[in-house]
């Protein structure tokens, strides 16, 4: 191959970093919002499903590239879905078979990793027309823009809802209102809506910050 | 060959569905042991931490093999039946009539006495929820609980089976006078009386809900056996 170039490129790094910032598929796309409400009420769910979602991506991206030259144009959305459900029900058998106590704690959302939009996305949007390698980078980069939300979300709500991070209590006990203190956790956040206060703050703190990103 | 031709896409798509299904198959079939034992620890696991046992996966079952001396299937009229506690299939059993079902009971050997221990199965929000109560020779008095759960919302529901939830239940009397009462799992505005009641979950009250009327239900069933044990 006469234009090969080095694996960690400037342009192949772009694919990383991009969706963590300027393209991120939450914040900027708006994508992949319904998982980023369900799973986000405490920090764990929300890291496993992070890491969950870049395995499925990464390999959906892959797989779909190489196929990429003999998929049939018509029929090209149901062969994307296929290798997402399949390698979604792989992913949850291994779980299932190696770390169960992680399958528990995700249980329904790991098969909701199938109807993520971002991972249809990227598929339609970069696999189909791009070779392996840049489509496994684009699938990490996108995936890891993904968990960073989740990541912060998770860790707002429970922080304020259930004052604990991974489950381990941060407010001192003494602090709460029945043990004579002056703190409650606030009801609201571990309910969805919060999620989706939680992501427009982060939205708005992107955008004052990168102006390029505000649209007339 | 045309890609866009309909014998190209006719033969792709069965080629494709016929190779992610043997891949699937392959996978289930080969792993399907490695989560079987899961199952299994893990029921040990949820028999033990209704003995306040906290028992990991890797001691489970040698803990279990010690402590759960006598394990046996009674009827609703707390007769003993044939069957085998561990592996009584809980939700086929509820589907039958009461008279029919097979209710397992196990015997745990801890601070100095014994303790009955039996399942629950009962309905969530999103789907079943299940745990095991134990309680003391006394047939009133819990010893302690365990809860678990498919899919409760994380946060919410699925706070049922937090250490929290679960040691709330401790010492608390399912009779009342001889008369079943089981557990109120109450609301802020709910009065019981405070030996009969725990807190529900804020936010999770369809489960906590749920987890009452299990209760009741279940323990309705063996309350032949917890009369005669008396």
């Amino acid at each position: 191959m006469s234009d090969k170039e080095p694996l960690f490129s400037k342009k192949n790094l772009k694919l990383l970093s991009d969706p963590l910032n300027s393209s991120n598929p939450i914040t900027v796309q708006v994508l992949g919002i319904c998982s980023a409400l369900a799973v986000t009420a405490q920090l764990k769910p929300s890291v496993v499903m992070s890491l969950s979602v870049m395995a499925v991506l990464a390999f959906a991206n892959v797989i779909v590239s190489l196929l990429r030259n003999t998929i049939p144009n018509r029929i090209r959305i149901i062969v994307q879905l296929v290798v997402i459900a399949a390698l979604v029900i792989l992913v949850d058998q291994v779980l299932k078979a190696f770390v169960y106590d992680v399958s528990k704690q995700l249980s329904v959302f790991v098969g909701l990793i199938i109807t993520n939009c971002i991972i249809m996305g990227r598929l339609e949007a970069f696999a189909l027309g791009n070779k392996p390698w840049p489509s496994f980078l684009d699938g990490l980069g996108n995936a890891a823009g993904y968990g960073v939300i989740l990541i912060i979300v998770g860790f707002v709500r429970e922080l304020f809802g259930s004052g604990s991070i991974w489950g381990y209590k941060v407010i001192p006990a003494s602090w709460y209102i029945e043990n004579g203190g002056f703190y409650a956790n606030n009801g609201m956040m571990i309910l969805p809506p919060m999620a989706l206060i939680t992501v427009g703050v982060i939205i708005w703190v992107q955008r004052s910050r990168n102006r390029k990103l505000i649209e007339d | 060959m045309d890609r866009n031709s309909n014998v190209y896409t006719f033969i792709y798509a069965s080629g494709m569905v016929i190779v992610v299904a043997a891949i699937l198959s392959i996978a289930a079939i080969n792993l399907k042991p490695f989560q079987d034992r899961n199952i299994e620890v893990e029921k040990k696991q949820n028999i033990l931490a209704s003995v306040n046992i906290q028992a990991d996966a890797t001691n489970a079952e040698e803990i279990y093999a010690e402590k759960i001396v006598n394990s046996y299937v009674v009827n609703s009229q707390g007769e003993k039946v044939e069957g085998d506690a561990f592996t009584v299939d809980l939700k086929k059993e509820r589907a039958k009539p009461t008279a029919d079902q097979k209710l397992p009971v196990f015997e745990c050997q801890i601070d100095g006495g014994v303790k009955y221990i039996v399942p629950l199965r009962g309905a969530g929000l999103w789907g079943p929820i299940w745990g095991y109560l134990s309680l003391e020779d006394d047939m009133s008095t819990i010893y302690g609980a365990s809860f678990d759960h498919q899919g409760e919302t994380p946060g919410l529901g699925a706070e049922i089976s937090t250490d929290a939830f679960e040691t709330q239940f401790k010492h608390k009397e399912i009779y009342e006078s001889g008369n079943l009462v089981s557990i109120t799992v109450a609301k802020a505005n709910e009065t019981a009386p405070e030996q009969h009641k725990v807190d529900a979950i804020s936010g999770g009250t369809i489960t906590s809900k749920g987890l009452e009327k299990m209760l009741l239900d279940d323990l309705s069933s063996y309350n032949a056996f917890f009369n005669q044990k008396k």
